[in-house]
């Protein structure tokens, strides 16, 4: 017996519907078909094992013109940790000025995932 | 007294595609000023933190504020000059073909500006309930989804607690995971189409990743509640029409609205600009130029865009363009361009020979591979496959100038090659 899923890659526009297959009880490698490029498997093996999102949100702060300054991760977060991140950001309230990508949370539990600034703020 | 200013160019609208065309002129040497009603430049981008602009023109995934202090930046560097918290109300062509715009701000009151040329960047505006005319009350809680985006992404409110998104358009589906994330229950999301009218990218993230009920051929055949929107009643459509005896309800707090954007032209109405009935933005030719000499025109104003990159990247030859007509060059051949088969418009609207020309179209349908081609005069001249075609995704084609060399009128369609469901099933 195999193993299969369905799923569909978000790494382009293209959005290719992808077929991942292993041996039924089997730790061994996915193989993936209906990938369009090599992105597409290296999608699915990922979103198999580990899935990330990057995350983008707002952070309360003390500026006139920007009560809430959009913030994001500077690369994919696996997803179990997205709602215990976002929980903490929306307690949050930062002084400006702040500078884009200049780094909010260092190490998002321990991931190597940064949180970053994604615009200027001096006002 | 009226304070006057003088400038080359006045661009209005201070937008990716207002500071693009500013940047290229302003780089040029040209005095010239943006104008924007907002407190900061950057147009629609500043509310759409989410990632996803960027990838072409700079070749990374930005988040809309990121991509928005990029171009400002550069744009302030070339010496463009800013005039914010300004609302241009009126221009007027005057008989030696300047224009004077007439502003108004809280600060200084009425004011004019005097410039050689002009370029139209005003962006678009979103579509709302009553352009849809759904029976109900008028219950609070019911908002366009690029309002309720602006308001959460820079104010912090929440629309509501629970809700229902009518229109599965990206704006939609982004606002979709926004409130997830916000903690905003979202019930289900509306479209009367049989495919989603966003990216796949876009159903995949924002809805499936939260387990969020995309009912297509459905439509909101009722907003219920008094003071608060309480319930809508939802009915699965055949042949465009609702069938009632099927309908359910859906309990929800707040209603959100994403079923299309319309340029803002108001202003080049007032000009006497000719408008393009199928874009909703002036008709205009090889050098963006409107049927107002002096006046251009790009990004959302023009056509609806779905990627800010090709709004940067039209509206710098715009900016170009302008730089010509200030340097005294005759305007562009008037060759009429149509949009033929499976197209919903085709801009520019005309052709001038000889030169290289970038044309933008909106596929009608959905296809898994479709040959766009392009006809002069009988004889086709250009041909391009393109894959996964959508609505929802615009089309560009690049012709050299060598291949519009006979006048006549050109015209773009697209032959479906494959449809989507033989390709899921192959
Ligand atoms: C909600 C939304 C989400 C999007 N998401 C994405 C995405 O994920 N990825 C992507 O690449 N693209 C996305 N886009 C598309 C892209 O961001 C836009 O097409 C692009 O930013 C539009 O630029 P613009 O300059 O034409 O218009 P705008 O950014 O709308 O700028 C127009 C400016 O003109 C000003 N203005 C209008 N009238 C006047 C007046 N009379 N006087 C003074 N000022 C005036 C307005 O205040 C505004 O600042 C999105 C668009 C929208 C609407
Ligand atoms: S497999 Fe390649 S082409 Fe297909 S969606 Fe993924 S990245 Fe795009």
């Amino acid at each position: 017996m195999m193993k299969k899923k369905e799923l569909i890659c978000i790494s382009c526009p293209r959005g290719c519907h992808l077929t991942a297959e292993r041996g039924e009880g089997s730790t061994g490698e996915w193989q993936i078909s209906g990938n369009f490029c090599p992105r597409g498997a290296a999608y699915a093996i990922q979103e198999l094992n580990d899935p990330r999102r990057i995350v983008t949100a707002t952070v309360a702060s003390d500026s006139r013109l920007l009560p809430r300054l959009p913030v994001r991760t500077d690369r994919p977060l696996p997803k179990r940790m997205i709602a215990p991140l976002l929980n903490r950001l929306y307690r949050l309230r930062v002084k400006i000025p702040v500078k884009s990508g200049e780094v909010l949370i260092d190490d998002v539990e321990k991931s190597g995932v940064r949180v970053i600034f994604s615009c200027n703020c001096k006002e | 007294m009226i304070e006057d200013r003088n400038v080359d160019v006045a661009v209005i609208g201070a937008g990716a595609a207002g500071l693009a065309a500013a940047a290229e002129c302003a780089d040029h040497g040209l005095e010239t000023v943006v104008i924007d009603r907002e407190e900061l430049p950057g147009g629609i981008l500043r509310q759409c933190i989410h990632n996803g602009f960027g990838l072409r023109y700079f070749h990374e995934e930005l988040t809309g504020p990121e991509y928005a202090d990029r171009v400002v930046e550069r744009a302030a560097a070339s010496g463009v000059k800013f005039q914010m918290n300004t609302t241009v109300s009126d221009v007027r062509r005057e008989e030696n073909g300047d224009f004077t715009l007439l502003l108004l701000s809280e600060q200084s009151g009425v004011t004019r500006v005097h410039a050689r040329a002009v370029v139209l960047a005003m962006g678009c505006r979103e579509r709302n309930r009553g352009n849809l005319a759904i029976p109900g009350g008028r219950p609070a809680g019911v908002f366009t989804a690029g309002c309720a985006q602006k308001l959460l992404n820079t104010e912090g409110m929440l629309p509501g607690k629970c809700a229902v998104i009518v229109g599965s358009g990206d704006i939609g589906l982004i606002m979709a995971r926004r409130l997830r994330w916000s903690g905003v229950e979202v019930k289900a999301v509306v479209e009367i189409m049989p495919y989603a009218s966003g990216l796949t990218r876009n159903v995949v993230q924002c809805l499936n990743d939260f387990n969020i009920p995309l009912y297509l051929e459905h439509s909101v055949v009722s907003i219920n509640g008094r003071e608060r929107v309480q319930s809508v009643d939802v009915a699965p459509l055949h042949d465009g029409i609702p069938i009632l005896e099927q309908k359910f309800t859906i309990n929800c707090d707040t209603v959100l609205f994403s079923v299309g954007l319309i340029p803002e032209n108001e202003l080049a109405a007032r000009l006497g600009v000719e408008l393009n009935p199928a874009t909703g933005g002036a008709l205009v030719d090889a050098d963006y130029q409107t049927s107002v000499p002096g006046v251009f025109s790009g990004g959302n104003v023009l056509h609806v865009h779905d990627l800010v990159d090709f709004v940067s990247e039209e509206a710098a030859r715009a900016g170009r363009a302008v730089i010509r007509y200030l340097e005294g060059a005759t305007a562009a051949e008037r060759n009429p361009v149509r949009a033929g088969a499976n197209l919903k418009y085709v801009v520019p609207g005309y052709y001038a020979r000889g030169r290289d020309t970038v044309f933008a179209f909106r596929p009608l349908g959905v296809w898994a591979s479709a040959m766009l081609e392009a006809e002069l005069d009988g004889r086709v001249i250009w041909k391009r496959r393109c894959s996964h075609v959508r609505p929802a995704e615009m089309l560009l084609a690049e012709l050299s100038g060598q291949l519009l060399n006979a006048p006549g009128t050109l015209e773009f369609r697209l032959r479906p090659e494959q449809d989507e469901a033989a390709v899921e099933e192959a």
